[in-house]
């Protein structure tokens, strides 16, 4: 299994994190300074230690590619002893795969829902139906969620599909787009701005108030995608407004 | 039941309050006042919870009339221009209008955002724990967006209590402190130098996400693309034009920017006051200084209410009228008769 062997790699001693002063009440702690897989579950590994092991004073931590952020109220609690904290955690924070959740998310494909379909399939000189059964074969982890609510940014985009981002960005890109972007894939939730390829949308809201949970994603959970009809999404889309996840949990 | 109408207002206002920190893990930003220390003093003067919802008046003018029963405000913030049915209202005091009546407010001075706190609270339905308008996430009540004439602001009728004026600290043109970091060492030493010894102007695009500065080009050492990563209130980004960007409380939770610097929690509000156009700086302190800087200003928040007067108290009321000169009013703090300032 890749798990074990993912373990047996995680044998030799954890390099300890930068620690970067992020202003006067956070802590940017910063395990790699590029996209990388293995400083990300670290990331998330600290994230989990930290929750289960909580320390006074922090109050609220960010997960990101590369870095936690770690928000604290320094009237409780000063840099240089955070620090020290930290550190002690990221020391023994390995990562591991138990409890990990899987979602299988619909998603429709290319047409008014994925207008750049057509220009990427281009671009890698194949055919818009490879681009998406390639999409779809891909094993995903929500590697961090940020910029605006629920705008969840994936790793494990197969290396055939990294593309450049576009020149342009466009201002307005729609709620549920499906996109690629660089070395990533992304869930986006609202309408807003973007500079990703656009391969479709899906219904699944991952932010939705009024809704138990509101956040539908985790960072740290895996993702897989499948492609759906026009019809099914409109179906979908009516379900997911009123409330219903769409997105299917297959584990645990 | 009372209620405060909104007659008139200008962009840039909204109800805002400590924000809603604790869902950021999920691209969800705290939002919340711009000066948290003025909407604590806006809450103080009329007996609120210090954080509790308030309205947050950008630099134009505005005005609210009182229905359904008397409402007590309290005004704090950028001084302004401010009048009851012609009758003279003071900044950093509370003020009852009768029913019908209409409180006007005229363009602020010496900052950018006022704050009108209401005896009672605002009524709304809190998401997230906060009233705070957020509105690319429709987030916000009683309405997720910026405020309109026509807005209702509900409230229960004005109690009885004396009006009160709050003592603040004198107002001061200090420089911004800053300190370096998260990544400062995507920057030579002699750009980081350029950062703290120019002057900056806020840009007029500026708004309640970021505000753009205007000053020499800062260059990055290895281009102008990070892998993105969290951002704080305070974040002072670097993009490829070499202009810095300082994110507000609306900012996005992860920008893919290096951030040179943070501005220090207890400069922030005085940061965020800044009018486009007016020349600032800032200067770098050591996170020791910073954090002491932040524990003083946590216990100069939580003191406000120790700081209500009565609004009879006139030797005092000179000291206040005294600051309102420093923000280029004409009024003398010795002679009574200018007191009474013509508003637009």
């Amino acid at each position: 299994m890749a798990n074990e062997v993912r373990l047996i790699q995680m044998a030799e001693p954890l390099s300890p994190p930068r620690l970067l002063p992020s202003g006067d009440s956070a802590i940017t702690v910063e395990f790699s300074r590029t996209i990388d897989d293995a400083a990300n579950r670290r990331v998330l590994a600290l994230d989990r230690l930290i929750a289960a092991e909580p320390i006074a004073g922090i109050t609220e931590t960010v997960p990101t590619y590369r870095s936690l952020l770690v928000h604290y109220d320094p009237v409780q609690i000063r840099f240089d002893a955070l620090g020290e904290e930290i550190l002690a955690r990221a020391a023994k924070a390995l990562p591991s795969e138990t409890g990990t959740r899987r979602w299988r998310i619909p998603v429709t494909y290319g047409g008014e829902h994925g207008i750049d379909l057509e220009d990427v399939a281009k671009t890698l000189q194949t055919t818009p139906d490879d681009i998406v059964a390639r999409h779809v074969a891909g094993d995903y982890r929500v590697a961090m969620i940020g910029f605006t609510p629920g705008w969840s940014y994936l790793s494990g985009l197969e290396t055939f599909l990294h593309m450049p981002r576009r020149k342009d960005p466009r201002l307005l890109t729609p709620a549920g787009t499906i996109s690629i972007g660089g070395i990533q894939t992304g869930v986006q939730c609202l309408a807003g701005p973007s500079g990703w390829h656009l391969l479709g949308r899906t219904p699944v809201r991952t932010y939705q108030l009024h809704r138990d949970p509101t956040f539908l994603l985790e960072p740290g959970d895996a993702i897989t995608f499948t492609a759906i009809d026009a019809k099914t999404f409109a179906e979908q889309d009516r379900a997911a407004e009123a409330g219903a996840f769409v997105a299917e949990l297959v584990t645990p | 039941m009372s209620k405060l109408v909104v007659t008139s207002i200008g962009p840039a206002s909204s109800v805002q309050d400590g924000g809603r920190p604790g869902s950021q893990r999920y691209g969800l930003v705290p939002s919340g006042a711009m000066d948290r220390l003025s909407l604590a003093a806006a809450n103080a003067l009329v007996g609120n919870e210090l954080l509790a919802a308030a309205v947050e008046i950008g630099p134009f003018g505005a005005a609210f009339t009182a229905r359904g029963g008397a409402v007590r405000v309290g005004l704090a913030g950028a001084s302004r221009n401010a009048d009851i049915g012609g009758r003279p209202v003071a900044f950093d005091s509370s003020a009852t209008l009768a029913e019908g009546e209409t409180l006007n407010l005229g363009f602020a001075r010496g900052g950018s955002f006022s704050y009108l706190a209401i005896e009672h609270g605002i009524e709304g339905e809190p998401m997230f724990g906060s009233l705070a308008v957020n509105a690319r996430a429709g987030l916000g009540s009683p309405y997720p967006r910026p405020l309109q004439s026509g807005d209702e602001l509900k409230t229960q009728a004005a109690s009885s209590a004396a009006e009160r004026r709050i003592e603040l600290p004198a107002a001061t043109d200090a420089p911004i402190r800053i300190v370096f970091g998260p990544q400062d060492d995507e920057f030579a030493e002699d750009n980081k130098k350029l950062f703290i010894d120019s002057e900056w102007k806020i840009s007029a695009t500026s708004d309640r996400m970021g505000y753009r500065l205007e000053g020499p080009v800062i260059k990055h050492l290895d281009g102008h693309n990070i892998v993105s990563d969290g951002t704080v209130t305070g974040s002072i980004q670097v993009p490829g034009n070499g202009q810095p960007i300082v994110l507000m409380p609306d900012r996005g939770t992860s920008g893919g920017y290096p951030k040179i610097a943070t501005v220090i929690t207890a400069d922030f509000g005085r940061f965020a006051q800044i009018s486009a156009g007016r020349p600032f700086r800032f200067k770098a302190v050591t996170m020791a200084e910073a954090q002491a800087e932040a524990i003083k200003f946590h216990a100069l928040l939580h003191s406000l209410p120790d700081r209500l007067r009565g609004i009879e108290d006139l030797g005092l009321n000179i000291e206040a009228l005294r600051d309102a000169n420093v923000a280029g009013q004409a009024v003398s703090a010795v002679d009574v008769s200018t007191w009474q300032v013509a508003v637009p």
